[in-house]
């Protein structure tokens, strides 16, 4: 198996203007960022709600709260894995108790994952709301969830495959579409 | 990755393995930090304590641990049990594992138990210490609370003070440190040190001072007080006058040592109550890591396998 590229849907640049703009729309959206808290999803939301807090702050000029959340053991599929995955760590030093979390992650597709991070983040505390950012949203899901804030909608075929890449761990800010090919 | 039914001993554990359970115990040690120390990992798995010898920590250490990842557990009482009937142990064991149990935990005063049933039955045995054989995650919470304490698990001196002789502890923390490149030294009177100890690749002194001269770590074990009338040595006395931890001997040591102890301790005799309860010391630490290791063992062991014991 092999993973064929076909076209490189988003660059550099794509990528820091969506992430700004969904900074303005979480501003918008909940007036102001003073009860806001981010938490990213291991690990690619990790990056991805680092640099949110970058952008509110340049904005707004306020520090909010990161955090990062390993969904590891609330996975419903760990029994259809061929490899056992490794916990990671969660990492939230602040009370998210009546608070609005901004949960994000690098792609949406069957909503699996999101239905994860919000058992693991009610084992932490009860926000006030909890609001879901992705940089890409790709269809096909298979649970009522919805994102609030959207990078980039991307419609695709389940064959397809979406490869985040950041630069904070693969050296590189790029989104991929491509496809596993039989040799 | 994880591939072992059973864990018997440190002995059969790769560098590799007990790396990777000191990596997941941090991320399990989270979780006893949080309000709501529950995940639902192993929901659905069963694991069963079977203790044929008394525990305190040790059994309620893997309860929690199995409680805190959502298992169920059941405990098997050997003095209220069948066992007073006459049954034998794989009796006992087989019609529990026909309940649909997927792991057991044993403890024995045979060395050799888990072995034996792990090689007899389908569901995964882990040894919770047998005889004076092993006790494994007993030295994997030791090694986890020291990389906790200083970064690092290689290149550390380990001086390991007592009754090595009957110690499954000790034989377990020698096999982990070895492994992991950091040297260790055995000391005690040498009633109480086997011969051919060398062979595990361990120094040997019987004088205390030169024990602790250098040690990054001083593990104290327990004095096991019912081979006292054996004599194995004169007095709890005269023990604690040349073997025994105090302020006066831990002068001696680097300012940085940590002062380790698998409890339960005999205050006063292998170690004084100043030191157990000074800054010194982890042993307190160590109780609460014995959750965290034993949680990443229970999860490396049974998470995410689907094809295993259902009845």
């Amino acid at each position: 198996m092999y993973f064929q590229e076909k076209a490189k849907i988003m660059d550099k640049e794509a990528i820091k203007r969506a992430l700004r703009r969904i900074a303005h729309e979480i501003i918008e959206k909940n007036k102001g960022i003073e009860n806001i808290v981010l938490v990213g999803i291991r690990r690619r939301g990790v990056p991805l709600a680092q640099r949110l807090q970058r952008y509110l702050k340049e904005i707004e000029g306020i520090d909010v709260p990161v955090g990062s959340l390993d969904i590891t053991l609330y996975r419903d599929d760990l029994n259809l894995k061929l490899e056992q995955p490794k916990v990671g760590k969660t990492d939230i030093n602040f009370s998210i108790e009546n608070k609005d979390v901004i949960l994000v992650d690098d792609v949406l597709y069957t909503g699996r994952t999101v239905r994860s991070a919000l058992d693991a983040l009610m084992d932490i505390g009860r926000p006030k709301t909890v609001q879901l950012a992705v940089l890409i949203d790709r269809g096909h899901r298979e649970l009522p969830i919805k994102a609030d804030y959207v990078g980039k909608n991307v419609p695709t075929s389940r064959k397809e495959q979406i490869e985040v890449r950041l630069e904070e761990i693969d050296g590189v800010d790029e989104v991929i579409i491509g496809e596993w090919r039989e040799e | 990755m994880w591939n072992k039914k059973d864990l018997i001993g440190i002995k059969e554990l790769s560098k590799y393995e007990i790396e990777l359970i000191i990596e997941t115990a941090v991320s399990m040690k989270e979780i006893l930090k949080r309000t709501i120390k529950k995940v639902p990992t192993l929901r659905g798995r069963t694991i069963c304590t079977l203790f044929y010898e008394p525990s305190t920590r040790t059994r309620s250490s893997f309860e929690l641990a199995a409680k805190y990842l959502s298992a169920d557990t059941i405990s098997i009482a050997t003095s209220t049990s069948s066992v007073q009937k006459g049954e034998t142990l794989l009796d006992t064991v087989k019609t529990i594992e026909a309940m649909g149990v997927d792991l057991f935990i044993v403890r024995h005063s045979a060395s050799g138990i888990p072995y034996f049933l792990a090689k007899n039955i389908k569901a995964g045995v882990i040894n919770a210490g047998d005889g004076m054989h092993e006790h494994p995650t007993q030295a994997l919470l030791d090694v986890f609370t020291v990389f906790e304490k200083k970064g690092k698990i290689d290149g550390l001196k380990v001086s390991i003070i007592g009754d090595i002789f009957h110690s499954r502890v000790a034989r377990s923390n020698i096999y982990a440190w070895n492994k992991l490149g950091s040297s260790v030294i055995v000391c005690g009177p040498p009633t109480l040190i086997p011969p051919y100890i060398e062979d595990l690749n361990v120094e040997v002194t019987y004088n205390l001072d030169e024990a602790i001269e250098d040690a990054d770590i001083i593990y104290v074990l327990r004095l096991q007080l019912e081979r006292q009338k054996k004599g194995l040595f004169p007095t709890l006395r005269e023990y604690h006058m040349l073997f025994g931890i105090n302020e006066e001997r831990i002068k001696k040591a680097k300012k940085d040592v940590l002062v380790m102890h698998p409890g339960p301790m005999n205050r006063g005799v292998e170690i004084s109550s100043e030191i157990a309860d000074s800054l010194l010391s982890v042993i307190n630490e160590q109780v609460t890591n014995g959750v965290a290791v034993r949680m990443a063992l229970l999860y490396l062991m049974l998470g995410g396998k689907s094809d295993e014991n259902t009845v």
